[in-house]
């Protein structure tokens, strides 16, 4: 590997079609995501920085991004909790039916989101299979915040689920067994030995299924209800606005959310180096 | 380390799916595993107490059970609770035919534009150095960081009537939005990295050093594409393909923005869906939705075939 590694950057110059290759990436990248992207910035750019604050800090706007962060942080943290209760059963235990589960956390990346939305919809609705169970108890789901949350909770779950079973499978069992040997109880070796390493994936998987909660629409729009200033989530709003052809409002909320999204992925990327740090330390 | 342990537990995996779709066959399990799965008992590893154990497994199955695979099956039980024949009659309606049919042809012109991007772009990437390289790969990324409402915004602020290009379109009657070319650039847009992201890590771990000896040998430079690159990753980009295509036929947010919603016309089957949903037409909503529903299955069956076969491919 390492000789490949070494024969390839000598002699580069001998492989053919960069300038076409690149010239071809360029362009397409350009004309799909680029260019479209700086149509954003560039619509925005009309509001006055006055303008822009008003939009966004309009009590429905507020209200709408409040919802849309708070909910996606709550389905986040949810799915950090069971997600690795999950890595842990596939990876560390031997069972009936374990790689049926393994497969099975992959249905939310593949189901469509509006093919979820309907199910939970129906599922979660008072006369519904689960909303049925929980209306006696008067808790009710669909319709209302916690209907989107139900939502968001499925549709990042496999986020954290992929994100840290690679590298709970590849943490040196030996590590625990020297803290063991050495006398550690179990929830010791597992507070100071496995988590640790296992926290930049962790966090790598909880920020994931945020960014993905925070510009979910599909999934979340049949059960939220969509009532102004109670379940109306940001990307809604967006479609509203531009069904009201306010085309200069749904940028300016656009904008709030494209920068909130930018700023996980530098989080991401950030988490992802101080991974590569550690894994890099512990060779 | 990754690198080699991965293909490992694949496989592992995959003994494993076999042994368990044999009923009792979980005795066998150990002596089927290959290699890689004995080092980690014959550690002597120290087993969690079996109430962790009992409550972890029993935590994962409601979880799952409950979360994700209830709506799945929600979804069958609700197309087939009116009978076979609401259910045929309801994909049979010609609304619904040609929201397939247009869900069939944007995903077809999604792939394949993914496909030449994808090629082209790890071409560069993994055979060249060149300044900017990573900025390039982020880029490449970026779509999957956006919303998919704001990947359908940005079309109508491009091309729609009141957008950037919208007058001049009108006068030359040429419709992007709320029409096929419209619903293809948004689709292509959220499924742009796909295809890139499988090429790229298997590209670069296979190096040049093929490509150089076809080179060597004479053969032209699209020859050694053709006959050299191409078999080397085929099962990689067979894999981009399925999720590209998984996603562009699912995809919601971003056509809904661009598509207008004429039925018949403009609704691709999630869109269809929704209208059926929102018109109170539920049986006829879900039967639509089962053929997705069915479709996320099939991806999800090949996905792990396919996974198998890359693994194969990595070890010597």
């Amino acid at each position: 590997m390492s000789a490949a590694a070494a024969g390839m950057r000598r002699s580069r110059s001998v492989i053919p079609g960069f300038g076409i290759t690149l010239g071809t990436t360029l362009l397409w990248l350009s004309l799909v995501v680029l260019i479209p992207l700086g149509a954003l910035f560039l619509k925005t750019a009309e509001l006055s920085a006055a303008q822009f604050v008003a939009v966004v800090t309009s009590r429905r706007v507020l209200h709408a991004f409040e919802l849309s962060f708070g909910l996606s942080l709550a389905a986040a943290a949810v799915n950090l909790v069971f997600g690795t209760i999950v890595v842990w059963a596939l990876v560390r235990y031997r069972f009936p039916g374990r790689r049926l589960l393994d497969a099975i956390v992959d249905i939310p990346f593949a189901l469509p989101t509006a093919v979820a939305g309907i199910a939970l919809t129906s599922l979660y609705a008072e006369g519904g299979w689960i909303g049925g169970l929980l209306a006696p108890l008067g808790i009710r789901v669909a319709f209302t915040p916690l209907g989107i949350f139900v939502a968001l909770v499925f549709i990042g779950l496999p986020f954290v689920v992929r994100t840290v079973q690679p590298v709970l499978e590849d943490v040196d069992r030996e590590l625990e067994e020297a803290s063991a040997s050495l006398g550690a109880s179990r929830w010791i070796t597992v507070r100071r030995v496995l988590f640790p390493s296992m926290l930049p994936a962790l966090l790598t998987g909880f920020s994931l299924a945020f960014a993905r909660a925070v510009g979910e629409y599909g999934s979340v729009i049949f059960i939220a209800g969509n009532l102004p200033n109670v379940s109306e989530i940001a990307p809604l709003l967006i479609v509203i606005r531009l069904q009201e052809f306010r085309y200069a409002d749904a940028t300016a909320i656009a904008i709030v959310m494209l920068a909130a999204a930018f700023a996980m992925l530098f989080v991401v990327n950030l988490l992802q180096r101080w991974s590569e740090i550690r894994m890099g330390k512990r060779q | 380390m990754t690198v080699l342990s991965r293909p490992e537990t694949v496989i592992e995996a995959m003994t494993e799916a076999m042994t368990e779709t044999m009923s009792e066959a979980d005795l066998l399990e150990p002596q089927l595993m290959p290699s890689a799965a004995v080092p980690r008992r014959a550690a002597g590893v120290r087993e969690d107490p079996a109430w962790v154990r009992g409550s972890v497994i029993a935590v994962t199955v409601v979880f799952l059970g409950g979360f994700i695979v209830l709506p799945l099956v929600h979804v069958l039980a609700q197309a087939f609770a009116h009978g076979i024949r609401v259910y045929f009659a309801a994909l049979s309606d010609p609304d619904s035919l040609a929201a397939i049919r247009l869900t069939l042809v944007v995903a077809a012109l999604s792939v394949a534009a993914n496909v030449v991007f994808g090629l082209a772009a790890a071409w560069a990437i993994t055979k060249f150095t060149f300044r900017g390289k990573n900025l390039l790969i982020t880029l490449i990324d970026l779509p999957f960081s956006v919303s998919p409402v704001i990947a359908g915004l940005v079309f109508v602020l491009l091309f729609g009537l009141q957008g950037y290009f919208g007058p001049w379109l009108a006068v030359h009657d040429i419709r992007i939005i709320f029409a096929l070319p419209g619903i293809a650039l948004a689709t292509i847009f959220v499924t742009f990295p796909f295809v890139v992201r499988e090429l790229i890590p298997l590209m670069q771990e296979q190096g040049t050093e093929e490509e150089e000896a076809a080179l060597s040998l004479g053969a032209s430079g699209l020859r050694t594409f053709v006959r050299v690159t191409l078999p080397n990753v085929r099962w990689a980009l067979l894999y981009g393909v399925l999720l590209c295509n998984a996603r562009a036929m699912g995809e919601f947010g971003a056509v809904s923005v661009v598509s207008g919603h004429i039925r018949g016309e403009t609704n691709t089957m999630p869109l269809q869906v929704e209208a059926l949903y929102d018109g109170y037409q539920s049986a006829a909503a879900f039967a639509v939705a089962s053929l997705l529903a069915l479709l996320a299955l099939l991806t999800l069956f090949i996905k792990i075939a396919l996974e198998a076969r890359i693994a194969k491919g990595r070890t010597p």
